[in-house]
């Protein structure tokens, strides 16, 4: 528990620390490895569809350069962590857009279907694939739900230190977790969404009954995409 | 012919059968050559992609998989349950369900992203996956069948068969209902959300199985000059019969009960309406072509004591049975996921539409390298091993 509480103050004083003493870059691995991650918080997502502009990819596009997800002009192969959806109802013709990326549920069938163990979910509720076991065979692919994930087709070139990936292995949406550990508090995809005016993404601590999103989870109240499988998803959704 | 009576010969290792040897050689080196290719490239040059994960390989490698555990009927009745005339074919069944299981995992291997990864595959495992499992029941199928020859090889441990035997049975049953639900735990996908997947791939692995084994045994009694009598022959085409007619009943089985839950209308639609490509590989391949026109063969009064026929129907079984794991594999992936259910849903990623797969030739040289690996694995065991009887001619009546 009290390295729980160091945690918790190393991020609470990241925003106003950090920030002015450590220069972009060296976030990098800022992530103390003497403070283990913990199951105290949950990192989460919540999404207002209202707010998202059908015509608007700035979230796409923020993920991809900071992943340095190309596009290689083959759609059927190209890696994509996240989406943009269009969801249309037949009856009245109602349309809605949203960001769509791996949903970090908390009972992942991606996890319980890798032979490996590659797939894996930290306690903290992010999923990631450990690109060191992943032996390509593509069955959490089959798994998912959400479609989120991309297998590497090709050989890739100038890959960031921060998101190492490869031909041959599976990859999915890290909710950019070198930011996460680095304190920033904030993923790409929200940052770029905040930056555009539309603050249709939020990051945050779903477990902290005080973060912006829990409090607005609790006032408004959300719902996660395909409910019915039992995920417990941490990326929510409102206004769907 | 007595069983203790039985004697057992190698082929004869003449000109054809090092001819046949060297073929099925060069067609593993042209395969793997193939491989290489692909592992240098990466799958972007196949046809499988980020909607169809799983391609040609796999419709191969399941099919040999599933026939692997079906080639083993033949051990299993004669064995388990005590059928005297089958009992000279049981170290054949062993061999031939050896060879097949190692063809199937060798394309399963080849396919990986990183096959170079095979000894993390084989260290690391998540006992909650049922693909873990299956690793563990595959080579453990093998073990199996390696015990189970070496009992029937030896006469000192003659009463132990049985219990091989009863071993080998549960074991392949197990596995076939592993490789079941490998697509039956994929709760998210329409075509595959189904408990009946397990039970219909253990009926189809009795039909492909048998067939196969069939056909091995009439070539190999060919190419050895021994002539298989027709009683041997036609018990097979009979038991073969039975087993597709039971595929039919529970793909219908399958179907009907989907078509009884209205979410699942899109994909019962999706393969039954005649529509689509995998539709029509349905009603002509699977039901047509795999399974009536057999049916048809093996009990037409004019064609049911046909030697051709038989082997025509066994043929037209394997073609229709591949043909069954493509409408399973990769319709199964081509139908869209259903992220809303009710609503059209479009994306950049295809989402809401039919995902297209034009299988590559690299997927098609993978999955021939596992065919002629696991008949390598036959030829040479026939070659080395006493596996086939010297007689294989109907028993004469006692005088
Ligand atoms: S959304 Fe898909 S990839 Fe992400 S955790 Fe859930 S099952 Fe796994
Ligand atoms: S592709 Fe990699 S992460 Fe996915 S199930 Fe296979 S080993 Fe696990």
């Amino acid at each position: 528990m009290s390295l729980d509480l160091t945690r918790r103050e190393f991020l609470q004083g990241a925003g106003a620390a950090g920030a002015l003493t450590l220069a972009p870059g060296v976030f990098l691995y800022a992530k103390d490895p003497e403070v283990p991650v913990t199951d105290a918080v949950r990192w989460g997502l919540l999404v207002d569809t209202r707010l998202c502009q059908e015509d608007c990819d700035a979230c796409v596009e923020a993920c991809n350069e900071e992943h340095n997800l190309e596009d290689l002009g083959r759609p059927e192969t190209d890696a994509q962590w996240i989406r943009k959806l269009t969801v249309r109802d037949p009856l009245g013709g109602r349309t809605i857009s949203l960001p769509m990326m791996c949903q970090h549920c908390e009972n992942p069938p991606c996890v319980d279907v890798c032979p490996t163990g590659a797939s894996f979910r930290r306690i903290d509720g992010i999923v990631l694939v450990d690109k060191h076991t992943c032996i390509g065979c593509r069955y959490c692919m089959m798994a998912c739900p959400y479609k989120a994930r991309s297998f590497i087709h090709e050989n890739l070139t100038e890959q960031l230190p921060h998101a190492p990936r490869g031909k041959g292995c599976v990859e999915s949406c890290t909710m950019c977790v070198h930011k996460v550990d680095a304190g920033e508090n904030t993923t790409a995809c929200a940052e770029a969404c905040h930056k555009d005016g539309h603050q249709a993404i939020l990051f945050g601590d779903l477990n902290d009954p005080d973060s912006e999103i829990s409090k607005r989870i609790r006032e408004f109240g959300a719902t996660q995409i395909r409910a019915d499988l039992g995920l417990n998803t941490g990326v929510r959704y409102q206004n769907l | 012919m007595s069983i203790a009576s039985v004697r057992y010969a190698t082929l004869d290792a003449g000109r054809s059968y090092w001819g046949l040897l060297a073929v099925l050689a060069g067609m593993t080196l042209v395969g793997l050559a193939g491989f290489l290719h692909l592992e240098h490239e990466g799958h972007w040059i196949t046809g499988m992609n980020n909607q169809v994960v799983w391609g040609i390989p796999h419709v191969f490698a399941v099919f040999l998989i599933v026939a692997a555990s079906g080639a083993l009927n033949v051990a299993s009745i004669a064995s388990v349950f005590g059928q005297v005339t089958y009992k000279p074919l049981a170290r054949l069944s062993g061999l031939l369900a050896a060879g097949l299981l190692i063809g199937g995992l060798a394309i399963l291997v080849l396919d990986l992203g990183r096959p170079d990864r095979l000894i993390v595959a084989m260290t690391y495992y998540n006992f909650k996956s049922i693909f873990a499992w299956n690793i563990f029941l595959y080579t453990g199928l093998l073990a199996v069948i390696a015990l189970y020859m070496f009992v029937l090889f030896q006469p000192a441990f003659a009463r132990w068969t049985r219990a091989a035997g009863i071993l080998a049975l549960l074991w392949r049953l197990v596995l076939t209902t592993g490789t079941g639900a490998i697509f039956g735990f994929l709760v998210a996908r329409q075509g595959y959300d189904a408990a009946i997947m397990a039970p219909l791939f253990i009926i189809m692995s009795f039909s492909f199985g048998t067939a196969v084994f069939m056909l091995v045994l009439t070539a190999a009694g060919r190419g050895s000059g021994r002539v298989l009598g027709d009683a041997l022959l036609f018990r097979l085409k009979n038991l073969l019969a039975i087993f597709v007619s039971a595929v039919l009943y529970f793909v219908l089985a399958y179907h009907i009960t989907n078509l009884y839950a209205t979410e699942h209308h899109g994909y019962e639609a999706f393969i039954l309406n005649f529509e689509s490509l995998y539709s029509k590989l349905f009603w002509i391949g699977q039901v047509g072509f795999g399974s009536l026109v057999p049916l048809a063969l093996f009990y037409a009064p004019r064609t049911r004591t046909c030697r051709i026929s038989t082997h025509v129907g066994a043929g037209l079984v394997i073609l229709g049975g591949l043909i069954q794991m493509y409408v399973i594999i990769i319709g199964g992936q081509a139908y869209p996921l259903v992220l809303f259910p009710g609503m059209e849903e479009s994306s950049s990623f295809y989402d809401g539409v039919i995902a297209s797969y034009v299988p590559s030739i690299w997927e098609f040289l993978l999955g021939f390298t596992g065919v002629a690996i696991g008949l390598i694995v036959v030829v040479a065991g026939l070659g080395a091993l006493g596996i086939l009887p010297e007689d294989l001619s109907d028993p004469k009546p006692a005088s």
